[in-house]
């Protein structure tokens, strides 16, 4: 349970947002809404269709044709779902795919002992996650270590299925060792990259009133929660799965689920951030980048290094994919953090500003994966029509969908990505002056916006010449 | 409208004309005449060498593709382009690049897994795009520094 300290701290943060309700709406209140998500039905239906498409999907993945593009699980995880996953559910629901998502159910329903009844008696173990691994740092290690694979992981569907299988046992192992949802909290490289840009989705679990929950002494809804949040102590919606479990353990109809404003779990100078979100933040950028250059770029022998698992070009590869997340891109940023120390004047101890000011960061990665998204997928939505014309690779034609005309997509696809591109470094330099505003005291705060700021633009700069340059 | 306004008002005018002068304006780049151009490109898993062309609006553009180790081929985004041809002979094609702007050479023949990345790069003209993006990003900087008044 979160200690007296921290309690306190978040009854004060969540009476200093005074009139936050005011640009809320709480879907929760909605009368034809309400039955919907209070009960576990929906979600239970959804993620037990979306369990069936992934035990499909694998055997498609091992099963089917050697070559990617002709692959249903190819198709259906990296193009359809990815493109989902980047576009729509992030962007709009933050989290939103984790209270879908099939890879943890079967752990859960071993740890729950039923499929529907939530977290009353846990089986397993029940060990709480271990401090010392604690926060992003597991979850950079997965997304880098997807980097490396990425070329083979997206191209072959026996690496694609074998990849989820090993994530659905993972999350089996560990929901029989730890207690709640510690796969999908620590572990999982999607979740890591859902977790941080759910902070600018337009969506949160709230309390409605911290007096009712200061009041509430069993805390059930900390009780039910399979992610471990204690919603008055939320500071952000990071790690919250969506799941409603709150709203349905909550015996006084304190909790509301509301749209909000984009990024308004951004910009909080006060609040405290740590390394390894920054941390993510960059590998995010990073990858963002790597990902762009073999992908979408033109240079060949890039994408067969990329390919060649093992071989001396692929360890040239992996060097200089370690070397942008691990080295250029933190040093970069560890110098536009120093610059605004000096420049503000602040007396903070560098980790901690450049833990603050790597929130700016969120908008221009999550927008940067966007545009990467409709390089990297909208010219091969013809293959999802494809794919769903003949699901089983028989020679099927079903009517309408292989004749699907997508050419247009690659007419808008230059100018949509720029476009994308540019309101996510807006939104970051209105974060980079925001935070720089307030940090300091006697000084310019334009001056201490600066560095950070120009990180940012250099960082556009690039992708938008390997984009659309 | 008061002083004070005026004073508030104003940059964020000069930046949205200025914004609009980078969109608009057109790029102070001499134009070529036309002329024939001929490229030999040859393709293998999963590269075109060269990747990249760079032609002028209006050039007569002629492409060989001349595949070295599987079947290949090359289509252009936004241009009636689609190349396919066996190792050992050469597919060409001839078009006017009366489009401007910068398109994705594709692989159209799948030749293995990442056959759906190969690609490369048809530059008709200045890159406008990237550099009218990049005018908007430094006015977004700009515009992110100006002083606030409250």
């Amino acid at each position: 349970m979160k200690g007296v300290a921290e309690f306190d701290l978040a009854m004060r943060s969540a009476d200093a947002r005074r009139g936050w309700r005011a640009r809320r709406f709480d879907l929760a209140a909605l009368p034809w809404l309400r039955p919907f998500i209070e009960s576990r039905w929906p979600l239970f239906v959804t993620r037990s269709l979306a369990l069936a498409g992934l035990v499909f999907t694998i055997l498609a993945g091992l099963l089917g044709p050697r070559v990617g593009s002709h692959n249903f699980a190819i198709i259906l995880v990296w193009i359809a779902w990815w493109t989902a996953l980047k576009l729509v559910f992030i962007p709009l629901g933050g989290r939103s795919w984790c209270s879908v998502c099939p890879l943890p159910m079967p752990g859960e329903w071993l740890q729950q002992g039923n499929l529907l009844g939530g977290l009353q008696k846990p089986h397993g173990l029940g060990l709480r996650w271990p401090k010392k691994l604690r926060g992003a740092w597991l979850q950079s290690g997965a997304f880098l270590l997807i980097g490396l694979f990425s070329a083979v992981t997206l191209t072959d569907g026996r690496v694609t299925a074998w990849v989820l299988l090993a994530l659905i046992l993972a999350s089996v192992g560990l929901s029989l060792v730890f207690e709640r949802r510690a796969f999908c909290r620590y572990v999982c490289p999607i979740g890591g990259f859902t977790g941080p840009y759910a902070r600018f989705a337009p969506v949160e679990v709230r309390v409605k009133s911290s007096s009712v929950c200061a009041a509430h002494s069993e805390k059930t809804c900390y009780q039910a929660c399979p992610w471990g949040q204690y919603p008055l102590a939320m500071r952000d919606s990071a790690q919250c799965g969506l799941c409603m479990e709150c709203l349905r353990a909550c015996p006084s109809d304190n909790i509301a689920l509301s749209l909000r404003p984009f990024g308004s779990d951004l910009g909080a100078a006060h609040q405290p951030r740590g390394l390894d979100e920054a941390f993510l933040a960059l590998v995010m950028l990073g990858s963002a980048l790597a990902f762009s250059a073999v992908f979408t770029g033109p240079w060949g022998w890039l994408k067969s290094a990329a390919y060649q698992v093992g071989s001396l070009p692929w360890l040239g590869y992996s060097a200089g994919f370690l070397a942008l997340n691990l080295l250029l891109l933190p040093g970069l940023f560890a110098a536009a953090a120093w610059l605004h120390r000096r420049l503000s004047g602040s007396p903070a101890q560098l980790g901690k500003i450049f833990a603050q000011q790597a929130q700016a960061l969120y908008p221009l990665g999550l927008f940067t994966w966007m545009a990467f998204t409709v390089s990297f997928a909208f010219p091969k939505f013809y293959l999802v029509a494809e794919m769903l014309a003949d699901p089983l690779g028989l020679g099927w034609e079903l009517p309408g969908l292989a004749a699907l005309d997508f050419g247009w997509l690659q007419q808008v696809g230059p100018g949509l990505q720029a476009a994308i591109l540019l309101a996510g470094l807006a939104i970051s330099l209105r974060l980079a002056r925001q935070l720089a505003q307030a940090s300091v005291t006697n000084r310019s705060p334009v001056l201490a916006a600066l560095p950070v700021s120009l990180f940012c633009v250099v960082y556009t700069g690039w992708v938008l010449w390997m984009l659309v340059g | 409208m008061t002083k004070t306004s005026l004073h508030a008002v104003l940059p964020w005018l000069v930046l949205a004309l200025l914004a609009a002068l980078v969109l608009l304006l057109p790029l102070p780049v001499a134009a070529a005449a036309p002329r024939a151009r001929r490229f030999r490109i040859e393709a293998s898993q999963f590269a075109y060498s060269p990747a990249v062309l760079r032609v002028n609006p209006g050039d007569q553009v002629t492409i060989e593709l001349a595949p070295q180790d599987v079947v290949h081929g090359l289509s252009i985004d936004s241009y009636p382009v689609d190349l396919q041809a066996d190792p050992g002979q050469v597919a060409s094609l001839t078009f006017t690049a009366d489009r401007p702007g910068v398109f994705k050479l594709r692989c159209s023949v799948t030749c293995g897994n990442m056959h759906p990345f190969m690609t490369g790069k048809l530059q008709v003209g200045p890159p406008t795009l990237l550099w009218r993006s990049l005018g908007l990003a430094l006015v977004a900087l700009a515009a992110a520094l100006l002083p606030r008044f409250k």
